[in-house]
């Protein structure tokens, strides 16, 4: 089967193509280089379209406890968003928390063809790649959270060999089925459950005495040893307290050039100025950013409306049940592992505060120059749901458009504020790095993201449109390893994506002092506490990819 | 479907096969810990069993053939009987629901296509819980953080021998935790749980046992004396007869001295009008304490897949079970769509009752023509319109089930040959032919 993408203008920065006009040709999947002779199944004029790869998110909440906990909790959040059934799909609800359902067929309508979810505690894996199995249309993956897990902590409080922590690390990874590794509030979701509300980079957790700092180092070095593609992924210290920037600037500082993600970085970029004690510290985390080239971030925009905040940062979300909208909350401490809490939220044009961290997340857009190293998101659902990424890149893509929405949010944020200022627009070309090339850089997806011979055949074709957000809501075609799954902005056929894992060299000795860990504190065997390919396989109906790692040092 | 898992493959009916680390389905714990030898006489616990896992590994199943009105069918024509009348039905009622994720899934691709309700057997126990959550929340724990951090228990109105033989053996009195604060021996203090309970709560590990004997009705107005007491203000009533005010300040000084205090309930066992106001003032307990020290609370429902059954209903549907899907999309109620008032208020027009790991959730009683697919042996009040015996899942063939915390679910292994169908393939097949 050989499919041509005949005429549009192509932006694929991962192989330096900028809006160049050429044709596209997949077979069975796969892009191929052109061939004139060969005889062509099914042609598609995209003459003056937009083509890009499939779209890729790097970091949302699609998969896992914490999400059905929110589902439950929230069943006002779908009334009102049902999704009927239709000869080819399953019925199912939105709205900021969807149902896993509605978050594949959204995805796929709007021209994304990968989800990761960032946050899959080791304790329940399982739940979340059932989730996942469960999400139609698209590719996905998970990052596994370690770092609040007491086998890391007595480990590191133990001063163990780096070389049985590396393997801890990569053993964990293989058991969870993950791809990447995620830190939450380094060692602070264990220090809250031993009453400490607090913890700072280089506070000490009262029982093991580890400072993040240490636990940030640890993991980081850790992944860069043992190969795995994606750097530590970082939900920093004291999300959402005024001032964290600080912490922030020290974070990047104190990675002495190891390779970090800093996620939902808007969250972390406030300061104290000003008659609220609240305000941006955009322009100084940007700037030390720009310098560090060690560091990429996502953004973590947030958008005026309701949604649910979902994390599994215990210990910052306990502080932030104050604002909870409607007043109800979940917080969890989990199995000696991690913890999660749940507080929906309603970000209000308003409200100062909300409004300036609008504010702070797009100048972290405009300010970081290079876009390989940002990457965009909501960190759906935390900042909004991922239904409202057109807009934010209209945000990004239209100065005029993000003044006339500046005008309408809280006057003293605007004045606190340097948005205003900053007339950069990105093009059609940062947009394609930050949505499809540099999160598949960053995450070792070999071939994706990219529409060079050889990738997989996820393929977004949009008509130009000035209007931006109408441009990027509705995708005229879709396709996912070189099926056509939508058209026009509706699915026509339902496909289940693979699953991206990274399997990074490890000795298999450390299942020793695991065995004995597990079967003197744990209340699951070590035996079933491994996710295994199985499940996911013929359980999930799914399929594995194992990504390349580099070579373990 | 072969039986096989973990390179273990059961034969020949004279072979004896210990399988290892095996997960029980039996209550919501989903202790993993068994072994289970597989000989030709059927199955036998040989380690770390309960009453109720005997109970359920060791039950002869008889071997039973699918039937029609009382008549043994093959499997494909009941199949298709069982769809014609879902297809036929204006408003079909798949109830029981006693089924890992995996049937659950394949349950619910049944209900979306036929335009059912779904609901499961003890979603009423589900619901004391479900209406706390989604009115204030809640701040809760799990069985392996429990089991190394407590230092304070409280039950509430449950003696968990009964529905969670194991949990006073795993989880309040294991032989090692991680912490100091609990090297110790833990305090626990028992509401109304029950003459006898007490004798039960057993172990090295457990110290002072202090059990406030109230009856299950009063446990609202204990709580809330309680958490007034807690709180330092005036409470109006006061605490029920034979509750003295001396032992609810003792309740109160352990709760605040308490470094980890865990209040335990399991939901099926509150049954008593007002439960659901029990587990809101538990929670609201937790959520006073949290303000100067740490507490959570553990709920140990899950029995019968219930945890499975209602979180697979959320993830795919957006609801925690009572729903409907007879617009074409789902629509939730959680008074409307139990299943049980409708079936008393003349409902529906069909029941589909599945139950595939007790023999004692059959269906409850009605005139509505009825579809059972279950395990042989399913208690049955009068014979269904069509039924068809499945295996169960952990036993005759693998799966997943959610423990009773909702964070952690085990694999299941199939530890014999199954001479049933798997649920999963029988629903798919009816789903194929609606």
């Amino acid at each position: 089967m050989l499919i041509k993408l005949k005429g549009g203008r192509v932006y694929d920065p991962a192989n330096g193509v900028d809006g160049e006009v050429r044709d596209i040709y997949v077979r069975d999947g796969r892009i191929v280089a052109a061939d004139q002779s060969a005889k062509v199944d099914a042609e598609y004029d995209v003459t003056g379209r937009v083509v890009m790869a499939g779209a890729i998110d790097p970091h949302t909440h699609i998969g896992g406890g914490k999400m059905t906990i929110a589902r439950m909790m929230l069943p006002e959040d779908h009334r009102g968003d049902e999704i009927h059934r239709t000869a080819l799909t399953r019925s199912a609800t939105g709205f900021a928390v969807p149902s896993t359902l509605a978050a594949g067929y959204r995805y796929a309508e709007m021209g994304y063809t990968a989800g990761f979810e960032p946050a899959m505690l080791p304790a329940n894996a399982r739940q979340a790649h059932m989730e996942m199995g469960d999400t139609p249309m698209i590719d996905k993956g998970a990052f596994v959270m370690l770092g609040s897990d007491d086998f890391l902590l007595r480990q590191m409080a133990a001063r163990q060999d780096f070389e049985a922590i590396k393997d801890y690390i990569a053993w964990t990874m293989h058991a969870a089925q993950a791809i990447a590794v995620k830190v939450v509030n380094p060692g602070g979701i264990s220090a809250f459950k031993f009453n400490q509300r607090k913890l700072d980079l280089d506070e000490s957790h009262a029982h093991y005495g580890v400072t993040p700092r240490d636990v940030l180092r640890t993991l980081s070095r850790g992944l860069k040893e043992l190969g795995v593609t994606h750097p530590l992924h970082v939900h920093g210290c004291n999300l959402g307290v005024p001032g964290n920037v600080s912490t922030t600037l020290d974070t990047i500082r104190a990675m002495e050039g190891l390779p970090v993600h800093l996620t939902h970085i808007q969250f972390h970029s406030y300061g104290t100025e000003g008659d609220q004690k609240f305000s941006s510290g955009a322009a100084q985390v940007a700037e030390l950013i720009n310098q560090h080239a060690n560091i990429s971030i996502d953004v973590g925009q947030i958008l005026f409306g309701q949604t649910c905040t979902a994390s599994g940062d215990s210990m910052r979300q306990y502080g932030n049940t104050k604002s909870a909208h409607p007043k109800k909350w979940v917080v969890m401490d989990i199995e000696c592992d991690a913890g999660c809490g749940v507080v929906p939220m309603k970000y209000k044009d308003k409200s100062f505060v909300n409004a300036l961290q609008w504010a702070i997340g797009l100048e972290i857009f405009l300010l970081v120059d290079d876009p390989w190293r940002v990457f965009l998101t909501t960190d759906h659902p935390n900042g909004a749901p991922f239904t409202t990424y057109p807009h934010l890149i209209r945000l990004l893509m239209d100065k005029g458009f993000r003044r006339d929405m500046m005008q309408k949010i809280h006057p003293d944020a605007q004045k606190a504020s340097i948005l205003a200022s900053l007339d950069r627009e990105y093009t059609l070309y940062d947009i394609a790095i930050m949505t499809r090339a540099g999160p598949a850089r960053s995450l070792g997806l070999a071939d994706r993201g990219h529409l060079a011979p050889g990738a997989w055949g996820d393929i977004t074709v949009y008509k130009d449109d000035a209007d931006r957000e109408r441009m990027f809501t509705t995708p005229e075609y879709v396709f996912k390893n070189g099926e056509l799954i939508v058209r026009d902005g509706r699915i026509v056929k339902v496909v289940q994506g693979a699953t991206h894992v990274a399997r990074p060299d490890y000795d298999r000795n450390i299942e020793k002092s695991l065995q004995s860990y597990f079967s003197k504190y744990h209340t699951v065997s070590l035996q079933n506490f491994k996710v295994h390919d199985d499940e996911i396989i013929e359980h999930d109906k799914g399929s594995i990819v194992v990504q390349p790692t580099g070579a373990r040092v | 479907m072969p039986n096989q898992q973990h390179g273990i493959v059961a034969h020949a009916e004279t072979e004896k096969l210990n399988h290892e680390c095996v997960a029980c389905p039996f209550c919501g714990l989903h202790c993993d810990d068994l072994t289970i030898a597989t000989t030709g006489a059927g199955l036998i616990v040989t380690a770390n069993g309960c009453d109720r896992a005997k109970a359920g590994f060791e039950r002869n199943v008889p071997c039973a053939s699918p039937q029609i009105g009382g008549q043994d069918a093959p499997l494909e024509t009941a199949i298709g009987e069982a769809a014609r009348r879902l297809k036929a039905s204006r408003l079909p009622l798949i109830g029981g629901l006693g089924t890992d994720v995996e049937g659950m899934r394949a349950l619910l691709a049944m209900a979306d296509k036929a335009g059912a309700v779904v609901d499961h057997v003890l979603s009423t126990a589900l619901y004391r819980n479900t209406g706390v959550l989604q009115t204030k929340g809640w701040f809760m724990s799990t069985l392996t953080e429990t089991r190394n951090r407590a230092d304070l228990l409280i039950v509430v109105g449950s003696d968990l021998s009964k529905e969670h033989p194991r949990f006073y053996e795993r989880i309040a009195s294991p032989a090692d935790v991680m912490f100091e604060s609990t090297s110790g021996q833990r305090t626990v203090v028992l509401i109304g749980c029950g003459a006898g309970a007490a004798t039960k709560v057993t172990g090295e590990r457990i110290g002072k046992v202090l059990d406030v004997a109230c009856e299950p009705a009063d446990i609202p107005v204990l709580l809330g004396a309680l958490r007034a007491l807690l709180k330092g203000v005036p409470h109006a009533a006061p605490p029920p007869a034979g509750v003295s005010e001396a032992m609810l300040a003792e309740i109160a000084e352990l709760c605040r001295k308490a470094s980890y205090g865990v209040v335990v309930w399991a939901p099926q066992a509150l049954s008593f009008p007002g439960a659901d106001l029990a587990v809101q003032i538990i929670s609201d307990i937790v959520r006073d304490m949290n303000k100067t020290t740490r507490f959570a609370g553990l709920s140990l429902g899950g029995n019968d897949g219930v945890a499975s059954a209602a979180s697979v209903c959320s993830w795919q549907s957006g609801y925690p079970l009572r729903v409907s899907f007879a617009s074409g999309a789902p629509e939730y109620d959680p008074y409307r769509f139990d299943i049980a008032r409708m079936l008393a208020e003349g409902e529906g027009d069909l029941l589909v009752w599945v139950s595939t790991f007790t023999p004692d959730a059959g269906p409850p009683a009605t005139d509505l023509p009825t579809i059972v697919i279950g395990t042989p042996g399913l208690a049955l009040s009068r014979t269904p319109d069509v039924f068809i015996p499945v295996g169960t899942p952990g036993l005759d063939h693998g799966g997943r089930l959610v423990r009773c915390d909702g964070v952690v679910s085990l694999p299941l292994r199939g530890v014999r040959a199954g001479q049933h169908p798997r649920l999963i393939d029988v629903a798919a097949g009816i789903e194929a032919a609606l």
